[in-house]
C-alpha cells in the first residue's frame, strides 16, 4: 500500500516536472518547433524536446546541479588564497579562471570582474563578494 | 630527498587548486545561466503582455466596427437620431472617407514661427545640412516649430504618393544597402545607429522596416528625420509601413499623447495629417529583385502581384476590415483573425463602394502582423489577434513563386536584436534595444549587398549613469516584468478567484502548483512559465502547496470614491486603454469632454458588447459621486486617470503601466 502511494506520489511528482520542464523550455524555444539552440559543440546545434526532457526529469527527479553551498565556495576561495590575506588580486583571479579547471572565456572573465573587483583596491574580497552574491540569489 | 616530498606537495597544491577553481567556475557557470533563464523569462512575460494588448486592440477594433453597424441600424430604426452617441463625423473617421487633397495653405495656415523660437529652422528644398541641423537640434532635446512639421508632413505625403506600393532598389559591391527594423520612439537607438553606420546619402542607401512609432518618447524626432531624410533623398531612403504606423495603434500605444502634448495648438492638425501619411506609406522593398522587405511576414496566400497593384491609402487603420458591402442576410464569418465578424447587409450610399475588398485587405493585414514560426503550414495568430503564424514550408513555396531568396522583417523583439530561421531564408530585425525595459535586448541592423551574405551588427544602448553590474541589470528587469505582471493579475482578480475557489473544494485557501498554473495560464491567456514563476507571485508553504491569495496581498487598485463596487472598479481598470480609445473617438472634437448622455450609450455598448455584467446605474452614481458631471459633460482623461494600481511596497503611488 505505502509502495502504492509513493509511486503514485511519484507519479505526480514526474507530472509535474514535466510540465515545469515543458514550460522553461518553450520560453527558449522562439520558433516553437520543439529544439532549443544550444551553446557549445553540438553537430546540429540544437537540442530537442523530446531528447531532453527525460534527462532533465531525471536531474530534477534525483536533486543534481543543487546550488553550491556557500561555507564550500568559500573554503575555494581561501584555498586560491594561502596567504589568508582574505582577498585575491585582480590578477590573480584572472590567471586561476582562465588557466585552471575549465577556463573562462574573456566574455565570462570581464563578466565576473564586473561585480567581484572592488575597484579602489583592484582586487576581490571574496567573503564580501560571496556575501552578496548569496543574498541576491535568495 | 627534499625534492621529493616537495614535489608531491606541490602536485597536491596544485591539485586542491584545481579543484577550487572548478568549483568557483562551476558556481559562476551556474549563476550566470540562472541569470540568463531570469533574464528571457522577464522577456517572455513582457511579450506576452504586449501582444495579449495587441490582441485586446483588435477586440476594440472589431467593438468599432460593431458600433458602426449599430449605428446604421439605428439611422433606419430611430428617427430621433439626436439621441444616438454616434455622431456622422464619428462614422466618417473610423470609415476613413478621404480628405480632399488639400492645399499648403490649408496645412500651414496662419502658423507664424516667432522670432523667439530658438529651435531648428529648416529651409525648404531641403538639403543634407538640414538632416544634420535636425539631429543636433534633437540631441539637445529641442523640439521642432509645428509650421516645420507640417512642412515637412505636407512634402512627404506629396512625394510619398508618388511611390508605388513596393519600392524596387538596387545594391553593388560598392553600394551596400543598411536595413534597420522597429524603431519605435528610441532616438537614442537611431543616433547610434548613425553614427556606426553613417548618415543616410546616395551611397549610404536605409530601408527603415516600418513601427518607427509608439512606446518610445521621441516617436514624433524619428518621423522628422526619416522624413527630412526622405524629402532630401528619395531614392535612397526607404520607408515601409509598420503595423504601428495606424492612427488606432498610436491612440493606445502613446504617439498620440506624445504629439498632443509637444504640440498643444497643433496637435490635432499634425495627427489628422499622419493619419494620412501612414495610408500612403509603401507596403515593402524588394531588393536586387532578390529580397522582400515587409514588416510583418506572409501567408500561404500572399499574393505579390495582387499587393503590387492595390490602392493601398484606401482604408486608414489596417486593424478595422472594410464594412462587406450588400451582403443579404446576417452571416457569420470566421476570418483569418480568428474571431468571428458578422456580416450584415448595409445599404451602401457610394463611399462605401470604395472600400477595398475583404481579401485585399487580409493580404495587407498578413504583411504587416505574421510572425514565422517552426511549425509547417500557415495558421491564425493567436497571440495577437491578427495575421498568422507560417512555417518555412510557406516561405519556400512563397520565395520560389515569385522568384526571390530572402525575407527580411521586423515586428518581434528579438534579445539579440536580430534571428535567422527557416533555413536561413528568414531574417528578423529589431532595431529598438531595451525595448521593453533597461537591459531587456540589443537592438541591431544589416548590410546587404548582391552577391554577399548579409553583415549583422548589435548595439545596446546604456545610460552611463547605469553601468551596473550583470545581476544588478537582470534582477531590475524581471522586477519591472513581474510589476507589470502582478498589475495584470489585479485587473483580472475577480475571475481568478473564482476559478481558484472552484477547484479549491476544502476552502483551505491552498491550491496545488498544478492547479495553480492552469488557473493562471486559463484566466489571464498568456503561455508563460507559471511554475518556474510561482515564487516570485505567491507564498508557497513548506508542503509545496500555494496559498492563492497572497498574490493580492501587496497590491490592489485604487478606489476613486470610497463607496463605489469593487467589480466595477476593477471593470474599469481593467478595460482603461480600450475606454480611454473609445472615449477619445467619439470626442471628435478633440476637446477632452463628452456629454454625459454620449458617456451613457458608449457605456452601454461597451458593456453588452465585452459582456460585462455591471448594472448601468452603478457607472452613473459613480461619474455623479466623482463629480464629473457638474455641466452635464465629463473629462474622461480625468475619469481614467483615478483609475490606477498601487503597490503596497513602492516609493511611488502611481502605477507605472507602459502602455498607457
Amino acid at each position: 500500500m505505502a509502495d502504492d502511494r509513493s509511486r503514485e506520489g511519484t507519479e505526480t511528482a514526474v507530472a509535474e516536472f514535466h510540465k515545469k520542464i515543458k514550460e522553461a523550455f518553450e520560453v527558449f524555444d522562439h520558433e516553437s518547433n520543439n529544439t532549443v539552440d544550444v551553446e557549445e559543440e553540438e553537430p546540429t546545434g540544437y537540442i530537442r524536446f523530446e531528447k531532453f526532457l527525460p534527462v532533465m526529469t531525471e536531474v530534477l527527479l534525483e536533486r543534481r546541479y543543487r546550488p553550491i553551498p556557500e561555507d564550500i565556495l568559500l573554503r575555494a576561495f581561501e584555498v586560491l588564497d594561502p596567504a589568508k590575506r582574505g582577498f585575491l588580486s585582480k590578477e590573480e583571479l584572472i590567471k586561476y579562471m582562465t588557466e585552471e579547471g575549465e577556463p573562462f572565456s574573456q566574455e565570462e572573465m570581464e563578466e565576473m570582474l564586473s561585480a567581484a573587483v572592488d575597484p579602489e583596491s583592484n582586487s576581490i574580497h571574496f567573503k564580501d563578494y560571496i556575501t552578496m552574491m548569496v543574498i541576491d540569489e535568495n | 630527498m627534499g625534492c621529493g616530498t616537495s614535489c608531491s606537495e606541490k602536485d597536491k597544491q596544485s591539485e586542491t587548486a584545481l579543484k577550487a577553481a572548478l568549483i568557483i567556475q562551476n558556481w559562476y557557470r551556474g549563476r550566470r545561466a540562472q541569470l540568463k533563464t531570469r533574464q528571457r523569462y522577464a522577456l517572455t512575460i513582457f511579450q506576452s503582455i504586449e501582444y495579449a494588448d495587441e490582441q485586446s486592440q483588435l477586440q476594440l477594433s472589431n467593438f468599432f466596427s460593431f458600433m458602426l453597424e449599430n449605428y446604421t441600424r439605428v439611422l433606419e430604426e430611430d428617427s430621433d437620431q439626436s439621441k444616438c452617441a454616434i455622431k456622422p463625423e464619428l462614422v466618417t473617421h473610423l470609415l476613413g472617407s478621404n480628405i480632399q487633397d488639400k492645399d499648403r495653405q490649408d496645412y500651414l495656415g496662419l502658423i507664424d514661427v516667432p522670432d523667439s523660437y530658438c529651435g531648428p529652422r529648416l529651409q525648404f528644398p531641403l538639403t543634407f545640412t538640414d538632416i544634420d541641423l535636425l539631429i543636433e537640434a534633437f540631441k539637445q532635446q529641442q523640439i521642432l516649430h509645428a509650421y516645420y512639421v507640417l512642412e515637412v508632413l505636407f512634402e512627404t505625403k506629396k512625394l510619398l504618393q508618388q511611390k508605388p506600393n513596393f519600392t524596387h532598389t538596387k545594391t553593388s559591391p560598392s553600394k551596400e544597402i543598411t536595413i534597420c527594423g522597429d524603431l519605435h520612439g528610441k532616438l537614442d537607438d537611431l543616433f547610434l545607429i548613425f553614427s556606426k553606420n553613417g548618415l543616410p546619402s546616395v551611397s549610404n542607401p536605409y530601408v527603415f522596416n516600418g513601427d518607427f512609432v509608439d512606446r518610445g518618447k521621441n516617436s514624433m524626432e524619428i518621423l522628422m528625420i526619416l522624413f527630412v531624410s526622405f524629402l532630401v533623398y528619395p531614392n535612397d531612403l526607404h520607408l515601409n509601413r509598420g503595423n504601428h504606423e495606424d492612427f488606432m495603434m498610436n491612440k493606445r500605444y502613446g504617439f498620440t499623447k506624445e504629439v498632443l502634448n509637444k504640440y498643444k495648438l497643433h496637435g490635432k492638425k499634425i495627427l489628422q495629417i499622419l493619419e494620412d501619411i501612414y495610408t500612403w506609406l509603401p507596403i515593402g522593398t524588394i531588393i536586387d529583385n532578390e529580397i522582400l522587405v515587409v514588416h510583418g511576414g506572409i501567408s500561404d496566400s500572399t499574393d505579390l502581384n495582387l499587393l503590387h497593384r492595390i490602392e493601398r491609402n484606401k482604408w486608414k487603420s489596417v486593424l478595422m476590415p472594410p464594412i462587406p458591402i450588400d451582403g443579404d442576410r446576417a452571416t457569420e464569418k470566421e476570418n483569418k483573425v480568428g474571431t468571428t465578424i458578422t456580416a450584415r447587409g448595409i445599404r451602401t450610399n457610394g463611399s462605401l463602394s470604395e472600400q477595398l475588398t475583404k481579401h485585399e485587405w487580409e493580404q495587407v493585414v498578413d504583411i504587416l502582423w505574421s510572425d514565422p514560426r517552426g511549425k509547417r503550414g500557415c495558421y491564425p495568430n493567436t497571440s495577437r489577434g491578427g495575421g498568422c503564424y507560417f512555417g518555412p514550408d510557406v516561405t519556400s513555396r512563397i520565395l520560389n513563386k515569385y522568384q526571390l531568396k530572402m525575407l527580411i522583417r521586423s515586428h518581434e523583439c528579438k534579445p539579440e536584436g536580430y534571428e535567422i530561421c527557416h533555413d536561413g531564408k528568414v531574417i528578423t530585425l529589431f532595431s529598438a534595444s531595451n525595448y521593453y525595459e533597461e537591459g531587456s535586448n540589443r537592438g541591431a541592423y544589416i548590410r546587404v549587398s548582391s552577391g554577399t551574405p548579409p553583415r549583422f551588427f548589435q548595439y545596446q544602448m546604456t545610460r552611463a549613469t547605469c553601468l551596473r553590474p550583470h545581476y544588478q541589470r537582470v534582477n531590475a528587469l524581471e522586477s519591472s516584468a513581474i510589476r507589470m505582471l502582478k498589475e495584470r493579475m489585479i485587473s483580472q482578480k475577480t475571475d481568478l478567484i473564482r476559478v481558484f475557489q472552484l477547484q479549491d473544494c476544502s476552502k483551505s485557501g491552498k491550491l496545488s502548483v498544478g492547479q495553480w498554473a492552469f488557473s493562471m495560464e486559463n484566466v489571464l491567456g498568456l503561455n508563460l512559465p507559471w511554475r518556474s514563476l510561482s515564487s516570485r507571485l505567491v507564498t508557497i508553504d513548506k508542503d509545496g502547496n500555494i496559498d492563492y491569495m497572497s498574490s493580492f496581498q501587496d497590491i490592489h487598485i485604487q478606489k476613486p470614491v470610497k463607496e463605489a463596487q469593487y467589480t466595477l472598479i476593477e471593470t474599469v481598470y481593467r478595460y482603461r486603454s480600450d475606454l480611454q480609445i473609445i472615449f477619445n473617438v467619439i470626442d471628435s472634437d478633440h476637446s477632452g469632454l463628452i456629454s454625459m448622455e454620449e458617456f451613457r450609450s458608449m457605456w452601454k455598448l461597451f458593456t453588452s458588447y465585452y459582456s460585462v455584467c455591471i448594472d448601468d446605474s452603478q457607472i452613473d452614481e459613480l461619474a455623479e459621486r466623482m463629480d464629473l458631471n457638474k455641466d452635464g459633460s465629463i473629462d474622461f482623461n480625468e475619469f481614467l486617470k483615478a483609475f490606477y494600481v498601487v503597490h503596497k511596497f513602492d516609493k511611488l503611488n502611481k502605477s507605472d503601466t507602459k502602455f498607457a
